[in-house]
């Protein structure tokens, strides 16, 4: 089992959302996030007079844990949905995931995702 | 002059203009967080606007002498020898100035309720031109039919005591006519659209409450037994619309609705606006309970046709509007306004309202297309998909709501 940690813009989370479902994976986790990638920030201003960069921008973080047989599937679907061609469409990393146990049941594996 | 009519106008006036930031915050509450400085931006500008606008030729337009009972004349333009002195036609008590600056604020709310029905996805500069379009073409033409001195609607006996037609049913009209010709928000009807903060919608709501009593009860120009009246009208029938909206979402949703609570007081506001000064506490409660009931009705109506008036304007201000215009042909009393309506067996009085609130529509309606199309073609009334995706605040403004770390 891999866990799918992707960071992405938080304006694609919708349609990567729905997608993943869609797709059968239903289960998953959202944090809001601030970060920072090679993309050096934002200029807002100050009353119009001064201008400041803000260098840690908003993003979504969303993670996935998934069987081996389907990180594929759930990376095509990430780089499909939440890329718009400019700096800043974020990234995915792939983790190994030892044990799955489901608390309610105590199933574990895959039955337990 | 009476000291006590100005001192009345001029707090009117006051509680009026505070009523369009307080729409920013009901308006800003329900759009997402990354579009809540710009609404509240287009609700700002309104003031800065249209307050120098009316000075200069909004205030001339609508009050000046009648060209055919459809426009004003240019006798006032940038108020020349309009003087402090009282004018007998609009208000004999009170300085011409005062009446002036409190119509300058009905000027200001009316295209701010607009904002609503276009909200988070409208270019600033499009949108700055088309609210001094909107204001010189639809607005000031419609508040001279209705109550400029030889207004065509006024001389056929139309009564709107604060605006039920010249700024709901207008707005309202304007509304729907921005919902036909603009595009829908990215995501519309997929997507949850959340309201960011519902206690900034209770903060904008209350507000306006206050301020509708400046509305309303300064309407009357005097104080005295009419603004009196209007004074206990308005909020007697803001509750009773309140109530009905928040019974419904009961029954229909299961629980009641803090938002809807809040667009069903707006609501009611609305209705009793025209009806204000004509109509008694009890008719009152009749006309909330039917404001909220028909916008209800009208926003689910709306929702259900997938129409992206995102805030709901023509639902709460168009058809609130016209349900108050038509409730004041039906519930005014000789003993309080001087007119009687059909309850008190002037059937006319009926009709002549219905004829009011259709030219309203039919003009505000037209001409908002055309100019929304217009606007439309020639600068683009929207932004890039990319940059609505950012958000207004950012992609317009450069500044953002909820700065963090």
């Amino acid at each position: 089992m891999k866990k799918v940690e992707a960071i992405i813009r938080a304006e694609r989370l919708d349609e990567v959302k729905n997608t993943l479902a869609a797709e059968g994976f239903l289960g998953l986790t959202v944090y809001e996030v601030k970060g920072r990638g090679r993309q050096k920030g934002i200029a807002l201003q100050w009353r119009g007079v001064k201008e400041y960069r803000v260098d840690l921008l908003p993003k979504i973080k969303l993670e996935v844990v998934v069987e081996d047989k389907d990180v594929e599937r759930v990376v095509n679907i990430l780089r499909e949905k939440a890329y718009t061609g400019k700096v800043g469409d974020g990234k995915i990393f792939i983790l190994p995931v030892d044990e799955v146990i489901r608390i309610r049941t105590g199933e574990t594996g895959k039955d337990a995702i | 002059m009476d000291s006590g009519d100005t001192a009345w106008v001029l707090m009117a006036t006051a509680l009026v203009m505070v009523m369009t930031p307080g729409l920013g915050f009901f308006y800003g509450g329900m759009v997402r967080q990354k579009n809540a400085v710009s609404i509240i931006m287009q609700c700002f500008l309104m003031l800065m606007l249209i307050s120098v606008q009316w000075v200069l030729w909004g205030y001339t337009l609508a009050f000046g002498s009648s060209f055919g009972g459809v426009i004003g004349g240019l006798e006032w333009l940038g108020l020349q020898g309009v003087g402090l002195n009282p004018n007998p036609t609009y208000a004999a008590t009170i300085p011409h100035a005062a009446f002036i600056m409190f119509q300058a604020m009905f000027a200001v709310i009316t295209p701010a309720l607009i904002v609503g029905a276009f909200a988070e996805r409208v270019k600033i500069n499009t949108f700055i031109i088309f609210i001094l379009l909107w204001s010189t073409f639809v607005y000031d033409p419609v508040a001279h039919w209705v109550w400029g001195s030889n207004g065509w609607l006024r001389q056929l006996g139309v009564l709107d005591f604060a605006g039920g037609t010249v700024v709901h049913v207008n707005a309202g009209a304007a509304a729907l006519a921005s919902a036909f010709v603009l595009r829908r928000r990215i995501g519309f009807g997929s997507v949850a659209m959340e309201p960011h903060n519902i206690p900034f919608v209770a903060l904008g709501t209350a507000l306006l409450w206050f301020g509708w009593f400046g509305f309303n009860a300064g309407s009357a120009l005097t104080a005295g037994l009419s603004a009196t009246n209007a004074f206990m009208v308005t909020n007697t029938a803001a509750a009773a619309a309140g109530l009905t909206w928040m019974l419904m979402s009961w029954y229909f949703r299961g629980r009641p609705s803090v938002l809807g609570s809040m667009a069903g007081v707006v609501a009611g506001l609305v209705a009793i606006t025209p009806a204000a000064g004509f109509v008694n506490h009890l008719s009152a409660i009749v006309i909330g309970v039917g404001a909220g009931f028909f916008c209800y009705v009208a926003v689910a109506f709306r929702v259900r046709r997938q129409l992206d008036d995102s805030l709901d304007v023509w639902g709460v201000h168009g058809i609130g509007g016209t349900w108050g215009a038509i409730a004041t042909g039906i519930f005014a009393e000789k003993a309080l306004g001087g007119v009687d309506g059909l309850l008190f067996g002037r059937v006319e009085q009926l009709g002549i309202q219905l004829i009011g609130v259709a030219a309203a529509w039919v003009y505000s309606f037209t001409v908002s297309l055309l100019i929304f199309k217009a606007l439309d073609i020639g600068l683009g009334f929207c932004v890039k998909p990319e940059e609505e995706d950012v958000g207004l605040d950012i992609s317009q403004h450069g500044e953002k709501a909820y700065a963090s770390f």
